[in-house]
């Protein structure tokens, strides 16, 4: 079998999945009454029309992909983190604590600090289900939802307690925010005119550590190790739970940074609703982009623009923006049932005889002794 | 179920062909069987004995040829189909829920128990009590499958396919994991059922072929190289036949321990997953470059033994002095780095990671090494160099190093697992049945291995249920029995006939 084949082959199951994906949300768009084509075609070119589109999807790339990475180690090291939410929201305390209680730090050393303290709550948020994992078994599916629960009320209680804008307080309007950070947080904005901030460039910083970091280190074979066969990894001398909860850690670490950089860049305060599902949808793109970096990337891409034309569809053809999370439940759906299909090889030996005997005209199959 | 009690007269498959993407498993095979008859299916891993019978199990659908039971064309669509026609197969690879008992997991196919919603146990407990009675297959149908040793899953699931009904046997290398006397007895027991059934064993010992077959047929690369009566042919001839050339498996004839001891175990005592003690007051000592073979039916302690010593099984008393240290309760990492070799019992899930490629596997154990990597940076060129050298070295059989070792055949994983070990240059090696289920070229190439390591000094622990294997490599033998060593013996004195009746529990032998 050739390696163009099996390129191609894989590129046209995926393609063939893309449009499989496209087909079950027209049939579900259609059953709303909305107008299939039209909506499609706003999500997928109308942000990409102007500048102020575009910054605006590379505006929801920059916290897809950083907690897409995060899941990625998490997920490579054979725990499920579904808690990325949580730790984003814990960032997020942690990020503003810092910024509230230095305001007057220099740019230098405020925004890496408040940065550092959001991975850091991030990673103790993380902590929790990595070590109930490692030492008492405990499923992580339940640990980190149920810390996506406690993080949210904790959340809510420091917006509206502690941290709470003193001006909310006199104006008694009482909207639970933070008040406006000091401005030695805010991130550049490098292009006038428009919010896009320098996180983009620390996302893709990000994703090149993670990428050095798993496939280049002693420390990610050893956690990819402990993902692809615990048992094999722990007859290898490698300490299992040591590295889980080191991968949840860090994962938690990234969700948090995600968070920080929202505020830092985007929100410049603490506000209700900042995590608005990244946290899921994190996890969407990671296994889109096939737990890697380098399709995390334009997976991430791929989702802010899904979530952007989202909000457009609502204006322009009175799609509800929330049909996007349907079209995501969609997307998550295909993307398993694919990964079985490329995973299959004798499906794809038959493609091939197929796609010789149509096109090619002889056979490339050598037929290999066992 | 009417079908079941119909007899098989006989059993024909004409021209069969399959093909695997990238390998033609068989290649225009055609056999008879009659009804009474039992044909022993001979040939190396990958010529294709499996696949054949996976197809008359109706598991794959034959790309070509035709199936014919009494004179009448059939087609399996699902092993369903085959049930129904009476066929019954013992894998090589269990097919067993671990986390089901004994009894739920034959219930799973005993149709008669399901009465609509309702699944009746008690029948089912009576009929597994019925077939244990009759053949002398004593399981407890209350145990989890995941706590039975290799040996006892493989008797769960013999009676399974007798609780079934079948009335044409196909088994997968049935004696592997059975002592010599069980093996005599089921040797005498197929004959006995041969009476009303047919039976196929896929085998790589001669011995049994010899003792057991009436027809034998040898398959090489996918063709049936050779059909006759086994009354016709010697041993040696059937050895020739199957490797194509003459295998002589080595022997170790070098002489006994002078080095003083490696590796001691004193009044060992170590819980199973069960919680009683697999190991009671175990002690046992290897010398330097010697082997010492321990003998013992599965299920006796040998998989706790090894575990233990690997820091992967708590120890509750008692002491592993391993070169004057005592690494018991140490963690595995810890009697790695002191210089042990490892070759685990489950070699697709304890000794590889199978989803890693053949070179990341090599460096499974070393990844912080200064050979393997700097400041925690894996060193890409010095383990792509020294993947290749060992792929060549051990003469592992794919295309280059990068291939999942998942993908390889059962004989290359073990070979990469042996390299990935004697290239860490061990001082003690714990083998557990290092060479099961591989065909002889890949055992004689492993015994070679071992006994190379043994003349360099390193002392070997060689856990094995293969009477031939122990008594071959070792210098001394070991005998296991329920937790405890029965008796060291020389290699010498360690016939068949003594090392069976120490195996069976029978502590003093020579009154016997």
């Amino acid at each position: 079998m050739t390696k163009r084949f099996k390129t191609g082959y894989r590129i046209g199951v995926i393609i063939l999945a893309i449009i499989t994906a496209m087909l079950l949300g027209a049939i579900i768009l259609w059953a709303i009454g909305a107008d299939v084509f039209k909506t499609y075609l706003v999500i997928l070119t109308e942000p990409l029309k102007n500048k102020i589109g575009i910054t605006e999807v590379l505006l929801r790339t920059v916290p897809l992909t950083i907690i897409a990475l995060g899941i990625t180690v998490a997920y490579r090291s054979g725990i499920i983190n579904i808690g990325a939410e949580g730790q984003m929201a814990i960032g997020i305390l942690a990020t503003t604590a810092i910024a509230l209680a230095f305001p007057n730090l220099p740019r230098g050393v405020l925004i890496p600090f408040a940065i550092l303290a959001g991975a850091v709550g991030g990673a103790a948020w993380g902590f929790i289900p990595g070590a109930l994992k490692a030492k008492l078994e405990v499923s992580e599916l339940l640990s980190t939802v149920m810390l996506n629960y406690i993080a949210a009320q904790l959340y809510t209680f420091f917006l509206r307690g502690p941290m709470l804008d003193p001006a909310e307080l006199t104006m008694g309007s009482g909207t639970p925010q933070s008040m406006r950070l000091s401005r030695n947080l805010d991130l550049t904005r490098f292009i006038r005119g428009t919010r896009i901030h320098s996180g983009l460039f620390i996302a893709i910083a990000l994703a090149v550590i993670i990428f050095f970091l798993l496939w280049k280190t002693s420390y990610g074979f050893k956690m990819r190790a402990a993902g692809a066969s615990e048992r094999a990894a722990r007859y290898g001398g490698i300490h299992v739970p040591k590295y889980l909860i080191i991968a949840m850690m860090i994962s938690g670490a990234f969700a948090g940074i995600a968070g920080s950089i929202e505020i830092a860049g985007v929100h410049r305060r603490a506000i209700e609703g900042v995590t608005s599902g990244y946290g899921f949808s994190g996890i969407v793109v990671a296994l889109f982009g096939g737990l890697h970096p380098a399709g995390i990337v334009p997976a991430a891409f791929f989702f802010g623009l899904l979530i952007y034309g989202a909000d457009m569809t609502q204006r322009l053809v009175g799609v509800p923006a929330n049909m996007v999370q349907v079209l995501q439940g969609v997307i998550i759906l295909v993307i398993v049932a694919t990964k079985m299909i490329i995973a299959n090889p004798y499906l794809m030996q038959r493609v091939e005889a197929r796609w010789n005997a149509l096109f090619a005209g002889k056979s490339s199959s050598k037929e290999v002794e066992a | 179920m009417e079908q079941m009690t119909k007899a098989i007269d006989s059993l024909r498959i004409e021209h069969i062909t399959k093909r695997f993407p990238g390998v033609l498993a068989c290649d225009d095979v055609s056999l008879e069987m009659k009804r009474g008859e039992i044909l022993a299916l001979v040939g190396e891993n990958g010529a294709g004995k499996t696949t054949l019978m996976n197809i008359l199990m109706g598991l794959y659908y034959p790309d070509e040829g035709k199936l014919f039971i009494n004179d009448k064309e059939v087609h399996f669509k699902s092993p369903n189909d085959a049930f129904a026609y009476g066929i019954g197969m013992v894998h090589q690879q269990y097919m067993l829920v671990p986390n089901m008992t004994v009894l739920e997991n034959i219930a799973l196919g005993y149709k008669q128990a399901w009465k609509g919603l309702r699944l009746d146990l008690q029948s089912v407990r009576k009929r597994v009590k019925e077939v244990a009675k009759q053949y002398g297959l004593v399981v407890d149908p209350d145990s989890y499958i995941w706590q039975l040793s290799v040996g006892e899953q493989q008797r769960v699931e013999l009676v399974k396919t007798l609780c079934l009904g079948a009335k044409f046997l196909i088994l997968d290398e049935p004696t592997s994991a059975l002592t010599p006397q069980e093996t005599d007895d089921l040797i005498a027991l197929l004959r006995n059922m041969s009476e009303e059934l047919s039976i196929v064993f896929i085998s790589h010992k001669l011995q049994e072929v010899k003792d057991l077959s009436s027809k034998v047929a040898i398959l090489r690369h996918g063709k049936v190289v050779f059909q006759g009566n086994t009354i016709d042919h010697s041993s040696s001839d059937i050895a020739a036949l199957m490797t194509g050339h003459e295998v002589v498996l080595p022997h170790n004839d070098a002489p006994a321990c002078t080095l003083g001891p490696m590796l001691q175990l004193r009044n060992l005592k170590v819980r199973s997953d069960r919680g009683h003690l697999a190991l009671d007051d175990l002690s046992l000592y290897v010398c330097k470059g010697e082997i010492v073979g321990l003998a013992g039916v599965s299920g006796n302690g040998q998989r706790e033994l090894a575990e233990a010593i690997n820091g992967l099984r708590k120890v509750e008393s008692g002491q592993i002095l391993f070169d004057g240290e005592d690494i018991a309760n140490h963690t595995p990492a810890h009697v790695i780095s002191s210089g042990m070799g490892y070759i685990p019992e489950e070699r697709n899930t304890e000794g590889i990671v199978p989803a890693f490629s053949m070179k990341e596997n090599f460096i499974l154990k070393d990844s912080e090494s200064p050979l393997f990597s700097s400041h925690a940076f894996l060193k890409k060129k010095e383990i792509d160099q020294t993947a290749e050298r060992l792929r060549k070295e051990f003469d592992i059989r794919s295309p280059n190093t990068d291939v999942a070792a998942g993908s390889l055949s059962g004989g290359n994983i073990q070979k990469v697992i042996l390299a990935r070990e004697i290239s860490r240059n061990p001082k003690f090696l714990i083998a557990v049945y290092p060479t099961r289920g591989l065909d002889m070229g890949a055992a004689e190439f492993i015994h070679k291995q071992l006994l190379h390591l043994r003349n360099e000094g390193v002392g070997i622990l060689l856990i094995s249920e293969e009477l031939e294997e122990i008594t071959n490599l070792s210098d001394q033998v070991a005998v296991i029995f329920k937790g405890k060593i029965q008796k060291v013996i020389p290699s010498s004195e360690a016939s068949r006939r003594r090392l069976g009746i120490l195996m069976a529990g029978v502590k003093d032998d020579e009154e016997i």
